[in-house]
């Protein structure tokens, strides 16, 4: 204890024991990994700027930020969405929706992401098309043309950008889904107790009491899995979306200049994920001033 | 039974996997009356408090309050229960609402009170319960006796017709658990139907038109606070007031 308090107080500079020693528990706490990126930024940066076929690269590899971003942001709204509501059934007392989500959760749990991506892109969608088509020319043939009609109507010419925000969303929704899970269920009985005592029904205790303090314990795992999705979002290239890894596949293949652009891919990568992680920070800070 | 009754139970019975919790419970509580129940733990009493506002499904018997038979019917159960209020041993506030908020909530949700109504129902109770300066604070800001003193007043901004307490002192520390028993005696004295499970003997012998004791998942005795702490009948019951008065 003395010793530690005596490394806290900043002794005169000079070759003294005391003075090594502050130096040591100083250049320990100091947030070395955070240098490190950001030397990486600094120099990425120079690099890009000051050579000529990295600086290329460059801009030919950023013209697939806005796929990557919109892609992710909108997989992960509907993820939301849909995590959300199945957290709800897997903890519901309602056994037909209990059970289907916990099968859904446990389907898409046993596959790897790429599997699921190519499968919910190239035979889900094209499946429920179909599925909507027969059951439009059922609905003509049984006379409701207008429905029938707009139906049949829908046709198997989904775009890719679309089947993989499907594919993204559908995926991270289980994943969200036991987060939401776990958030709900840490939130003592006595709370929803409380709450049905009063009279609210299940869903305006669910709405104004549980889930407002289980989002608030779940947001740093949200915001995990965010970033997660960012980093996974590289996966849909292999339906050719034309997101930052498949162009920069593109302009390795057409330049054999595969040390520029995978460089180039992967700064992209780190930077918005590390901005993300700040951002992430800065939230649960708030948040934890704003607790008591 | 009679119009005068608050609470009916009529051979009420609670099994959990095996353990008969509640074994043909039936009791009164008329209305303006303050039941005391008293028994050791495990004893039933907290289930029994807890199936009168069905936060405990009963197995078997039937329960009346004030004239209407609960049902399993969800809305008939949340429109009584909105007329019930409970307090419990942990407080169970909402901690990220203010004690204002708190209070209103279910007002305006639940009893679609205006806002402005809400709030000034809401420090009406503050003032009743002593604490309205803490209006704006969160419940982790107050002592364990605050704490359920707002627990208290939320309770009776919903306008009960019946109040049930269950263990209402025995998580707070022993110099806050005055201010919250004189909280409920001040209640008691206003004519509030009042069903208080507790250890505490003194407010059983203050406030308590009737104290039952129970063991076992029955009730053993029921009794005026004046014939059950000097004269009690059974053997069950001199035995739990022979170990809870000598120390």
């Amino acid at each position: 204890m003395a010793q530690l308090s005596n490394a806290e107080a900043k002794p005169p500079i000079g070759n003294t024991p005391e003075y090594r020693e502050y130096l040591k528990v100083k250049l320990r706490a100091a947030p070395w990994w955070l240098y490190a990126i950001i030397a990486i930024a600094i120099l990425t940066f120079i690099t890009v700027l000051t050579n000529e076929p990295f600086q290329k690269a460059f801009l030919f590899i950023k013209a697939g930020l806005s796929v990557t971003i919109t892609t992710t942001l909108m997989a992960f709204v509907f993820a939301l969405i849909l995590g959300l509501l199945t957290g709800l059934g897997r903890i519901s007392n309602n056994t037909f929706f209990k059970n289907l989500s916990t099968l859904y959760v446990e389907l898409i749990r046993g596959i790897p992401m790429l599997v699921l991506i190519f499968f919910i892109a190239l035979v889900g969608v094209p499946a429920v098309v179909n599925g909507l088509n027969a059951l439009g020319a059922w609905f003509t043939q049984i006379g409701i043309v207008s429905i029938g009609g707009w139906l049949s109507g829908i046709k198997n010419e989904v775009p890719m950008n679309t089947r993989a925000v499907i594919a993204l969303s559908t995926t991270y929704g289980a994943f969200l889904a036991e987060i939401f899970r776990a958030g709900i269920q840490s939130i003592g009985r006595g709370q929803m107790e409380a709450a049905r005592s009063q009279g609210m029904s299940y869903w305006q205790a669910m709405r104004h009491i549980i889930l407002p303090q289980a989002i608030r314990n779940v947001l740093p795992a949200l915001g995990n899995d965010f970033i997660s999705m960012l980093k996974d979002s590289s996966l849909v290239s292999v339906l050719a979306v034309r997101d930052i890894t498949q162009i920069a596949k593109l302009y390795a293949g057409r330049t054999f200049q595969y040390q520029e652009s995978y460089i180039t891919l992967a700064v992209l990568y780190l930077t918005m994920t590390v901005l993300l992680s700040f951002l992430m920070k800065y939230i649960e800070k708030r948040i934890r001033n704003n607790e008591r | 039974m009679s119009a005068d009754d608050m609470v009916v139970v009529q051979d009420l019975k609670k099994h959990f996997s095996g353990i008969e919790a509640l074994d043909g419970v039936s009791m009164t509580v008329k209305k303006g009356q303050v039941i005391v129940i008293l028994g050791p733990s495990g004893s039933g009493k907290s289930t029994l408090l807890r199936c009168v506002n069905q936060l405990e499904e009963k197995t078997s018997g039937d329960i009346w309050i004030d004239g209407e038979k609960l049902t399993h019917h969800s809305k008939q159960i949340d429109k009584i229960r909105s007329d019930i209020g409970m307090v419990f041993q942990h407080f169970n506030l909402y901690p990220h609402l203010t004690v204002l908020e708190n209070i209103t909530l279910a007002q305006r949700i639940v009893k679609k009170i205006s806002k402005d109504k809400a709030i000034e129902n809401a420090m009406a109770q503050l003032t009743r319960v002593g604490i309205p300066e803490k209006a704006n604070n969160y419940p982790a800001q107050l002592s364990g006796g605050q704490q359920q003193r707002v627990a208290i007043a939320r309770a009776l901004a919903m306008n009960p017709k019946l109040m049930l307490f269950d263990e209402p002192t025995s998580a707070l520390d022993p110099e806050m658990i005055k201010e919250v028993l004189e909280v409920m005696l001040d209640l008691a004295k206003a004519g509030i139907t009042m069903i208080v499970v507790t250890h505490e003997m003194g407010f059983a012998k203050a406030a308590a038109d009737e104290v039952v004791f129970m063991d076992k998942g029955q009730i053993v005795e029921k009794a005026s606070p004046a014939v059950f702490f000097t004269n009690p009948t059974h053997e069950r019951t001199k035995l739990f007031l022979s170990q809870i008065l000598n120390h």
